[in-house]
Order: structure tokens, then sequence, then C-alpha cells
């Protein structure tokens, strides 16, 4: 598709690899480039399923723009066409449908040229020539760690990201920039949200830190946010609360019932909540617990008696404040964090 | 000029005398697989017998190129010429000509174009107007024998390179020569050369394109099998022109004796000091690897070629910047084909006046052929450039069996073009050819007589280039399947117009908009023949006939009752009982029933059997 004429060479010439010379004319939308254009996209929808009403990437796929572009016809179908089967993979990330690549290599090199895992390659020749990974085996067992580039570089529907499908395609969607929230990198990449709910993460050129890149976590582990056993407020043991029968009777706390084996009940005849029960509070309350118990336990043991493990989730900043009040607060030099992976 | 190499034994002088007792047996691949090396070893079980093995040599040698008649076998002294000769001749081989002095009449070559048996191998009408200045050592030597190279005056080349010539001056003899690259192209050798050594930056690599992937050609295998050391010498002179250390020969896998025809070689060069580091004492190291290639066609290619070396898929690489800049691992490479380095050390050694007075003004030298398809005499064959298609096709090749017509002739395999018998008398050069419309290619010739139906014909090799795409552009890669589902069409009498108005597109589009000359040339046996037989594609079309007789879906056959004695023949080879008729009576074939599979056709003897 990059093809374009320059003057006194003989035939067209691949933008993406000529080398540029002093003098050189170059037009990139002459009749010759475009008539090639033109034929080469004829040539693919000849072997390309005829489904944009449903495609997931319909309004974001390169091959509908320039089509629409170069106005070409759907051509009649006369002669094969590959039938593969739809999602063949059993990995949880990466959603493969065959019957739409266009071979163009462009997650053969981003994974081979970003990412340094290799997992695809091209298999056989002619028209038969198909994508694989490893030796034409599951995306797990050809050393892929599920970053999903090879997705976020593929220009059609061919590779799309299992979790999202069906939940909404792009002009469905609102994106939302932001900084992931796993570790110190910082990057950055856009939350797809429909109706108030994260369908999909899809990464951004235009992100200063990672780019097009971005790991497992930040593409796929977004699920923990609408996740139901997701706290988003704090449980204190009701044994550290005052109180704990009435306020939870009056409704200004709450008791949870968490999924675990116990010996007693929560609560007993009595109305009398366990010691060991979690009871959700608000911020204020919770933080106080724990600062009466740090400052108990520093006036009784000094402050050695703690140490501290921070989080790479944590922003450097966060990081920072973290040692600050490690060193100052508690009193102790005793901090580590878990990025060590 | 004679310069004196510091091993003078080490040649062989045997290999130069006419009255050396000798019977060569060609071991090239073609007489191997019908037993040429058990007959090889018949004979010296024989010899042994009469207690005549350390008189009379059993020489293996490379191909003789008439391989259609191998085992081919040559008594020396006098050059007499067995042809077919099995394991079990071995023994009257040697009592009848050995010990008795007279030639076996029936393994002499019989000339089915003069009805004449031919004793002597010069006197064989295949190599009347053949000129073999390359394949001069093939069938001569034994190629795993460097004393009889030697004795060839081979490496005196280089050592005449490395002790009187600069690497410019290599350059200029080559140029001045005007050698064309022999892998289809016809690129100056010389100049191609020159690129590679102005390029300031080493490691550079010359590499040996053995991949030769046309099929039926095996011009390179037979030079590799026959005369290893001539390719070995031409590379290490390549790297000292272009200033190499390294070089590799891309063979494919499938040819395993020249692999280890080469492996040999290259061993006993080392040996001498002719590889390796300071090369006869000079300060000039160079080294060859082999690389096996796993047989893909696309890997001829000089940049897929390159890539796979490198261990990647075999897909081409846009040019420019070319291998002489950025070729094998990014480094100045320098690419030829098998025969353009076997020519080197004859040009050095004989001049460059010399190589240039043999051929035509643009296209100096031979020109070395597969021959095969429908002529009399197949083989290899070398043939002084400027010599004409009729001259090849009836003086060498022995004309069309059968008394047909011929009716086209298609050069360059299958990304050449075929010709009809309007150019008969055109001159077999690279400029000629291409002016013609089709091309000199690496060296497929292959012959059409009139029972060819062109489409069928433009079919096959359509097939091959579907199969050989390496898939990376999509005008090659869908394209090519595209034309080949059009010409199915049409030899299935399901063609319309619009099928030729859509090759023509497709053709158009191959060749605009596909990276390699694979895709670009894909089209050239179809369009070609849709030039010169558009009557024929048209029948197909519009009368739903082949006038050919060749697609099923478009004959009938029918018995022509006044011929038929009604020997039931035919009925009882028919494999859908489509034939009826009592003993003594005519038959009839069915055609609801008939399968036009042809048996009855070709078990017929008395030709009543027509197609329709
Ligand atoms: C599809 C394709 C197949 C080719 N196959 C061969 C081959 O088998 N042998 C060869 O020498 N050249 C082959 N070539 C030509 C090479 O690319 C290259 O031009 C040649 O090796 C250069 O050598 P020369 O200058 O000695 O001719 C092929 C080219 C194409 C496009």
């Amino acid at each position: 598709m990059c093809v374009v004429s320059v003057e006194k060479a003989r035939g067209l010439q691949t933008a993406c690899t000529t080398p540029v010379a002093e003098g050189m004319i170059v037009e990139t939308e002459s009749e010759a480039a475009c008539e090639t254009r033109q034929f080469v996209l004829e040539m693919l929808l000849t072997d390309h399923p005829n489904d944009c009403m449903t495609c997931e990437v319909n309004g974001d796929c390169k091959l509908q723009d320039l089509v629409y572009d170069y106005g070409v016809e759907w051509p009649e179908p006369n002669g094969r066409r590959h039938v593969y089967p739809i999602d063949p993979d059993p990995n949880p990330f990466v959603f493969i449908d065959l019957n739409k690549c266009i071979l163009c290599s462009r997650c053969v090199r981003a994974c081979e040229e970003i990412q340094n895992r290799d997992v695809w390659s091209f298999a056989f020749r002619g028209f038969e020539t198909k994508l694989v990974a490893g030796t034409d085996q599951p995306m797990l067992d050809a050393r892929c760690e599920s970053c999903g580039q090879c997705v976020a570089y593929c220009p059609v529907g061919a590779l799309y990201d299992k979790m999202s499908v069906g939940l909404g395609r792009p002009n469905q969607v609102e994106k939302v920039r932001t900084t992931c929230s796993y570790c110190g990198v910082g990057c950055n990449f856009d939350l797809n949200v429909r109706n108030g709910e994260i369908v999909r993460v899809t990464s951004a050129e235009d992100a200063p830190v990672n780019g097009m890149a971005l790991c497992v976590k930040g593409r796929y582990g977004y699920d923990y946010v609408h996740h139901r056993d997701r706290l988003t407020r704090p449980l204190v043991r009701a044994k550290w609360l005052p109180d704990v029968e009435e306020r939870v009777t009056e409704g200004e706390w709450t008791l949870v019932e968490v999924a675990e084996k116990r010996a007693e009940p929560t609560v007993s005849g009595n109305g009398a909540i366990a010691g060991d029960a979690f009871i959700e509070t608000d911020w204020g309350t919770a933080l106080d617990v724990v600062a009466g118990k740090f400052a108990k336990e520093k006036q009784a043991q000094g402050g050695d008696a703690f140490s501290v493990f921070a989080s790479a989730k944590c922003t450097n900043e966060e990081n920072y404040l973290f040692s600050k009040f490690t060193r100052q607060v508690l009193g102790t030099n005793s901090i580590d964090h878990c990025a060590r992976l | 000029m004679h310069t004196t190499l510091p091993f003078p034994n080490e040649a062989d002088p045997t290999v130069n005398d006419p009255q050396h007792k000798c019977i060569a047996v060609c071991m090239g691949t073609g007489c191997t697989s019908s037993q040429s090396a058990q007959l090889h070893q018949t004979l010296r079980e024989e010899l042994d017998e009469h207690n005549l093995n350390g008189e009379i040599e059993v020489r293996r040698t490379g191909c003789f190129g008439f391989c259609e008649q191998g085992p081919i076998v040559v008594v020396s002294p006098g050059e007499t010429f067995y042809t077919e000769v099995k394991p079990r001749s071995a023994e009257t081989i040697v009592e009848q000509h050995v010990l008795g002095n007279q030639p076996v009449e029936r393994l002499l070559y019989h000339d089915p174009t003069s009805d004449a048996t031919v004793e002597k191998w010069h006197e064989i009408g295949f190599y009347g107007k053949q000129q073999r200045i390359l394949l001069d050592n093939s069938g001569i030597i034994d190629p795993e024998n460097i004393g009889h190279y030697l004795a060839r005056e081979g490496y005196q080349a280089l050592h005449q390179v490395l002790s009187e010539m600069t690497p410019e001056q290599v350059i200029e003899e080559v140029t001045e020569s005007g050698l064309r690259g022999r892998g289809g192209a016809g690129f100056p050798t010389g100049v191609k050369w020159g690129f590679a050594r102005k390029t300031q930056k080493w490691p550079k690599y010359v590499i040996c394109n053995a991949d030769e992937g046309d099929p039926g050609a095996f011009m390179d295998r037979s030079v590799l099998e026959g005369d290893p050391h001539a390719v070995i010498e031409g590379m290490i002179i390549a790297g000292f022109a272009i200033g190499a250390q390294a070089g590799y020969i891309y063979c494919r896998a499938e040819y395993p004796l020249a692999i280890k025809r080469l492996r040999v070689a290259l061993e006993q060069t080392r040996e001498l000091g002719l590889l390796g580091d300071n090369i006869l004492g000079s300060d000039f190291s160079f080294d060859i690897t082999i690389k096996e290639g796993a047989g893909a066609f696309v890997c001829g290619e000089e940049t897929a070629l390159m890539a796979s070396i490198q261990g990647e898929r075999g897909q081409p690489w846009p040019r420019p910047p070319y291998p002489a800049v950025s070729g094998l691992w990014k480094q100045p490479s320098n690419v030829n084909n098998v025969k353009s380095y076997a020519f080197v050390p004859r040009i050095i050694h004989k001049g460059a006046e010399w190589f240039s007075s043999v051929g035509t003004e643009g296209s100096p030298g031979t020109a070395v052929f597969a021959l095969t398809g429908n002529v009399n005499r197949t083989g290899l064959i070398e043939v002084p450039m400027g010599i004409t298609l009729r001259e090849i096709i009836y003086d060498v090749g022995g004309g069309i069996p059968g008394g047909k017509k011929f009716k086209a002739v298609q050069t360059g395999g299958p990304l050449g073009g075929c010709l009809p018998e309007e150019y008969l008398d055109i001159p077999v050069d690279f400029d000629s050819l291409q002016e013609a419309g089709s091309v000199m290619g690496s060296g497929g010739m292959v012959i059409a007589d009139e029972a060819t139906c062109m489409v069928e014909f433009a079919k096959f090799f359509t097939k091959f280039v579907c199969d050989e795409s390496c898939g990376k552009c999509p005008p090659c890669r869908i394209g090519s399947t595209r034309m080949l589902e059009a010409l199915e069409r049409i030899t299935e009498g399901e063609g319309t117009p619009e099928d030729l108005d859509e090759i023509y597109w497709l053709a158009d589009g191959m060749q605009q908009g596909s990276l390699c000359a694979l895709g670009q040339l894909a089209p050239a046996p179809v369009i070609s023949t849709l030039r010169h037989f558009e009557d024929e594609y048209r029948a197909h079309i519009e009368e739903e006939r082949c006038p050919a007789g060749k697609c099923q879906a478009l004959i009938t056959f029918e018995i022509v009752a006044d011929l038929c004695p009604g020997c039931m023949v035919c009925a009882r080879n028919c494999a859908s009982n489509a034939i009826s008729g009592e003993k003594g009576e005519p038959h009839v074939i069915d055609p609801e029933l008939c399968e036009r599979c042809g048996l009855c056709e070709a078990v017929c003897n008395f030709d009543a059997v027509i197609v329709k």
C-alpha cells in the first residue's frame, strides 16, 4: 500500500524502505500508485469476509478506511476463500480470526521487534500463507506473555481483545486517558468506557512513557475495577470499634459477611457482634484505629518494632511520602518494596 | 600464460591423454538414479576378474547432459559412447570391448532422427552444435579428484590472480569479457563486482546462488556435480576482487549429490591451501560454507536467499539498497549464479578476449539450457549465444518426435514466456529473447508440440507460481491464485470472455504491485500464450472446444466404426464401462458414462479411437 512513484525510477517504489536521495521527486498519489493500491485492496477483499456489520473493529479498521478512500467496490465472490476456525486459541486474552488477516505482518514485527518474544510468524507459502504462533501452537506455548501488542497493531479485526468481544465498538465507547495503577512506570492508556463500565483498554501512540506498549496487567488486568469482591471502603474488625452494635443498628456502619469458615456466627442470639467480624466503616474511623495502634506500639516498643513494605503500584510521589512517614513518623529505617520482579 | 602451482605432482595428467585407458561412467544425479553407481562397481569387479584393474581406470564423472539416454558410459581410447547401460551389461563391455576390441553394438546410441547408430561421442547429433566451454570438464574429470581438475589447468587462474593481479584488474578483466550473470537477469558480472568492491564496509560476503528452483532445470546441479572446483575457484577469485573473506554456497537440500561433491571439493582445496588462511602463500584468506536451502523457488531470488541464510523466512527484501551495499547481515554482498562463477576461472585463464569471441557482442559466451518437452533429444546442452531457437530445437534436439508439428518454446522457466513458430529464427541471447517477449532466464527450455493445449501449458506454470509465491505481497499471493482460477474455468469449459479481461487486469496488477520478479513476471507465461494463441483461449470459451484435444472437460472420445475390428481391448480396459459392442463388431463409447481418461485411445492398436 505504501508504493509511490519516484521520478526516473523504474516501477513503483515502496515508500517505507526506499532511501531518500538528493533531488528525489516523489509523487505519493500518482495514477499508477493509486491504481496499484486499488488492485491490492481488491485482491485482499477477494479473500476477506464481508462482515463489517458485525465486526468488532468496524469504524476503526485500516482496511475499511482504505477501501473507502480508494473507492474500491466489493468484488463478486469468484474463487477460493479461506475458512479458518474463529477464536481457536485457548489463551484468555487474544481473540483470533484469521479469516480477516491480511498478512501485513505488523503483529509479527511488534512481537519480534518491540516485545522481543517472537511468538508470531508466517507459515506455508502462497495463498496458503498463514499467521501462526510458534510452530502453529497455542500462543501460550509459544512464549507469549500476553502483552497484547499484536492486537494493538492489528489494522483489521484479525486479532482482538478477547475480554472485549461484543462489549462495544469504537464509536460506542468513550476513551478516557489514564495512568496505569499497577506499577510506578506510569504507562498511559485509554480506558474504553461504555455505559459507565470499562469494556477495553487500548494503548495510544502519544502515551509519553510507553507509546503502544503495555504489559499484560495494564492491558488486561482491569477486571478488578468493577469486580464485586473489590473493597471500596475500609473494613475493621468489630473488636477495635466502639459501640459497634448500636452504630450498625443505626445504619452508620455495615456488618459485612465475608465468605470464610467460622466456628461461631457473626451475630449471636443476643444481638452481640463477634469480635472478629468485619465492619464497613468510614475512612476517618478506620484510620483512627490504625493510627491509634501505631502510636501505642511505638510507645511500647519503639520505632524499630515496625517494618514497612511499600508497593510498586504506588506512584513515585506516594512512595516518597511512604518513606518519609516510615522514617519520620514511625521512626524506623526498615522500609522495603515489592518491585523486585 | 602458464604458472606453476606449488604442488605440481598433485595434477593427474591422464585426464588429458586420449590414449589413456579408461571407462568413464556418468555419476550425475540422472544416471545414478538409474543405477550407474552399481554399474561403476560391477565394471570394477569385472576388470578385477580379468586382473585389469590396475591397467584400466573406471572413472566416475559428472553429467554428459544426455540424461534421457543414461546411464552413459564412455570407453577410451576412442570415446565410444554407450547409452542406457545396465549393471548387467558390464560383463559384455569388458569382455567384448575391452578384451575383444569390438564395440558393443546394442549399447550404442541409435539416433531416431537419422535411424543410424552412432559410435563416437562427438559424432552424436546432440553434441554437434554444442560448444562446451563451461561444461568442458563434465563427463571428463572425476569431480571428487582435485588432481583431475588441476590437470585441466584448474586453479591456474587463482594462482595468476593472487600472484600477478590487483583486485581492480580482476574486475576489469571480468568486465572486459562481457560476462553477464547466468542467474536470469543477465546483469554484467564485472560491474556487479565493482559495486561490491566500492562499498567501504567489512566483512563482505561472496554468495553463490545454487538454489535452482525452475521446474525441470538442472544446469547448476550438473555443474556442481561435474565440476565443483570451477565454482569454488570462481568464488575465491570473486572474494579477492571485492575484498571478502567469507563465501556461502546456497544449495537446495534436494541436491544431496551436489552438496556431497562440494564438501569433498572444499576439503581437498583446504588441504592444498587453496582455501583458508593465506591462500597459496599470499596474504589473502578466504573460506566457504555450504548453506542448505529447504527448496523454495523464491529462495533463488537474491534477497530472499540472504534472508534464508540468516535463518529467516525466505521472503524478498525491497531493493535498493542492493546487496552490494547492504546484503547478508546488512553487509556488502555479491550474489552470482553457479554458472557465472564457473565461467570466471576460464575467463581469467584464457583471457577476456577469448571469452568475448564466443557468442554475440551483447551476450558473450555460451548458454546452458535444460532442454525438455516434446523434442527427440532432451538433456543438458551448452550452445554459443546467438544460435537460433531453430538450431537448438532441430539440430541439437533433433526436432519434434512422432512427426508432430512444433507449436511453442518456453524459455526462462515459470517466469519466462513462450514463443511460437515465427520466432524460431531469432538469435538466442539475453536481449533478443527479451525483445521477443520472453526471457533468457537461468536456462529452462520446454518445447511444446501441436498436441499441447496452450491454456493447460500456461496453467501448469501458473500453478507452480501459486505454490511458490512467498506470500508477502497480496498481488502475487492472491493474484496468482485468481489467475489460476480463471485458467481453470477456461479449461473446464466455464470460461467467459470476461475471464480474459480479468487475466489482463490481474497480470497488470501483479506486475505493478509485486516486490520481486516472482510476482512481477509470474503472469508472463499466461500473457505470452494469450498473445500468441488467443484463438485457442477463445475456442475454449466461445466454442467450448479444446483445439489440442487435451482439456478433459471439453473433449469427447469416439470410435471410428470403419477402423474398429471389434477386438474388445478398449472395452476391457475401460474403467467406467462406457464402451460396448460385440466381438468382431465396431464398438461405441457412451459419452454419458465416459470419464475421458483416454485409456481407450492409448490401448487401441488400430487408431480407431479419436478425440473430438
Ligand atoms: C523468483 C526468483 C527465483 C530465482 N531463482 C534463481 C536461481 O535459482 N538461481 C539463480 O542463480 N538466480 C535466481 N534468481 C535470480 C537472482 O535473484 C539473482 O539475480 C542471481 O542469482 C544473480 O546472479 P547472476 O548475476 O550471476 O545472474 C531468481 C530470481 C527470482 C526473482
